[in-house]
């Protein structure tokens, strides 16, 4: 009885995965025909072919999303560590005033355009890629209060002593004592934020209007609106021929596997350590 | 002779200073990156009561008291994205809770675990999937011309197409699906910890003395995961002024037709600044809901520190 109803819920969770997949690789006559259905009535892959041929677009999309993935998430871990260790140790002085400083954002927020004004006007980050990888994405607050309470409960305080009596400095404690004991907590609030950076859509809309800083997630939000985006870019190329022939329709959900893919195949061997980061949320801080 | 503590309490703090420099180093990244991200901002909300000129800059503009504020209350649009942020937001918190408990519960009865983990994970997926996929997701369905819904359902029980992304009286039932699927594993996988974390001795002396399955969920699965429910729950409704934007921006496609049902205040405020441009609107909205989710923030916590002080967030 329960397993029905849980292949019922998993039915549901996948079916629409299952069915954009089975969109993209129908026959573009044939889905004008018969619609998005679930069992194509011809199996055709020339969207994907169609979209490796004009690679161009999506690879460089592609490029802009793998980089600042990689680059956001490593400085986000640094700072959020860097941050979080003064936090934990309990004879810092100033460890409650600047735990109150990081808790209140977490209370109240300017909105957002002063936020938009101070990135674009004061800052002038805007259609860069910094402006993917600083607003709101760098540090989060409940990340470093989550890291202060690992290293507060894992990490005893008498290491920290006798290294330092033994002559360690602290950024060298930091580096070789705290950073090597931590590592479940660094490398939950890491992928936490590769998916942060890799799904984000927000940043680019707000603050990037030139389509060579377009990231993945941004460049299907524009197909999803319209297909032209695509086209357009391909046109100074030359292919316009076979642009006017393309099958603009399963392109479309091509583009959306293209965009799930990595997500999914990953998935498997990150999964574990979504399900302890959630269960770490979940605990009072 | 008052002097001479203060200058002693100077000399101690600079002493602290000096030996925790390192420490202090430490921490200059993050605070000056909340001061750029978050203080900032918080001090720019004064741009509610201006009329921001780029030329005179934010502190030269004029101060214009509460027009802004007048100009947004005087459109029907405060009301109307008011009510469907706060409504909306009220509902999902209940499905999700009675939902996700239901399927956590669930989840712990099924016996061998490697299912259990196979199902856990398969729910958990959309969770991981941006508002622009999902966005995608429901396309495939809403589609007009191609749509499974008006393809594959509705015109073989030969029932017209609907315009799903002109029609805006589907769009709260549309919202609500879209929104369980989504959230409804990841709440469900959190809830589930909290059960798996309950003592066995509790069942197994329920067990002896002749209670049911559905005698143990009562009685002992959801009184001991409720300090769980009750933090998660506050959470949310502390942010009950605050929509999910992807999900409203994303999953309706921005479609101007469907506004009157699927406006929400983050939507209003991002279209009212980068679509018309209307600084002024789009700072007096952000800070209405600003201090809306701050006071309902510290009132819950008020209320709650009263009721049961353990269950408080602060």
């Amino acid at each position: 009885m329960i397993h029905l109803l849980f292949l019922v819920y998993i039915a549901a969770t996948v079916f629409p995965l299952l069915l954009v997949f089975m969109v993209s690789i129908t026959e573009e006559k044939s889905l004008l025909i018969h619609g998005y259905s679930i069992l194509p009535h011809q199996i055709d892959f020339s969207a994907y072919r169609f979209l490796f041929q004009d690679s161009h677009t999506i690879l460089r999309a592609y490029g802009v999303t793998i980089l600042v993935t990689a680059a956001g998430t490593i400085s986000s871990l640094l700072m959020t560590a860097l941050f979080a260790y003064p936090l934990s140790r309990r004879d810092f002085p100033f460890r409650t005033g600047m735990t109150f400083y990081v808790f209140f954002t977490m209370l109240f927020n300017g909105g957002l355009v002063p936020w938009y004004l101070v990135y674009t006007k004061y800052l002038s980050i805007d259609n860069t890629l910094l402006a993917l990888i600083i607003p709101n994405l760098l540090m989060s607050g409940f990340n470093i209060l989550i890291m202060r309470t690992f290293f507060m409960n894992t990490i005893p305080p008498s290491i920290i002593e006798s290294a330092s009596i033994d002559g360690a400095g602290e950024l060298r404690i930091f580096w070789q004592i705290i950073l090597r004991l931590s590592l479940p907590v660094l490398s939950t609030i890491g992928l936490f934020s590769t998916l942060a950076y890799w799904n984000d859509w927000y940043n680019s809309l707000i603050f990037i209007s030139d389509a060579q800083n377009f990231s993945i997630q941004y460049l299907l939000n524009k197909t999803l609106l319209d297909i032209q985006v695509l086209l357009s870019q391909a046109g100074n190329s030359g292919q316009s021929q076979l642009l006017a022939n393309a099958p603009t329709e399963t392109i479309r959900m091509a583009m959306a596997i293209i965009g799930i893919g990595p997500i999914i195949l990953a998935y498997p061997f990150f999964q574990k350590y979504i399900v302890q980061g959630l269960t770490v949320g979940a605990v009072k801080g | 002779m008052r002097t001479v503590p203060s200058a002693a309490k100077r000399g101690s703090l600079w002493k602290a200073i000096v030996k925790y420099r390192v420490l202090i180093i430490m921490t200059i990244p993050g605070l000056l990156y909340f001061l750029i991200n978050n203080y900032l901002p918080m001090f720019g909300v004064i741009i509610a009561f201006k009329d921001l000129s780029y030329t005179k800059g934010i502190l030269g503009s004029e101060w214009v008291g509460f027009k802004n504020f007048e100009f947004l209350f005087k459109t029907e649009n405060a009301f109307i994205i008011t009510r469907n942020t706060v409504l909306y937001n009220a509902v999902f918190i209940v499905i999700n809770v009675v939902m996700a408990v239901t399927v956590a519960i669930l989840l712990n009865a099924i016996r061998r675990k490697l299912v259990s983990r196979f199902y856990q994970s398969i729910i958990l997926l959309p969770y991981l999937l941006s508002a622009v996929i999902i966005g995608y997701l429901v396309f495939s369905f809403l589609s007009v011309e191609f749509g499974f819904v008006n393809k594959l359902i509705l015109e073989p029980l030969g029932i017209d197409a609907i315009s799903w992304y002109s029609e805006p009286k589907y769009w709260p039932y549309i919202l609500v699906i879209v929104n369980a699927w989504k959230s409804i594993g990841y709440f469900s996988i959190v809830y589930l910890a909290a059960i798996v974390g309950i003592d066995s001795e509790y069942y197994e002396a329920a067990v002896l003395d002749g209670a049911s399955k559905w005698q143990q969920v009562r009685s002992i699965t959801v009184p001991l995961i409720m300090p769980v429910i009750m933090t998660l729950t506050l959470l949310q409704v502390g942010r009950i002024f605050n929509a999910d934007f992807g999900l409203f921006f994303q999953v309706p496609m921005n479609s101007g037709a469907l506004m009157s049902t699927t406006d929400v205040i983050d939507t209003y405020v991002y279209r009212a600044l980068l679509q018309m441009g209307d600084i002024g609107m789009a700072s007096a909205a952000g800070l209405y809901q600003s201090v809306l989710g701050f006071l309902l923030v510290f009132g819950v916590n008020a209320i709650v520190r009263k009721v049961n002080n353990e269950h408080a967030l602060f």
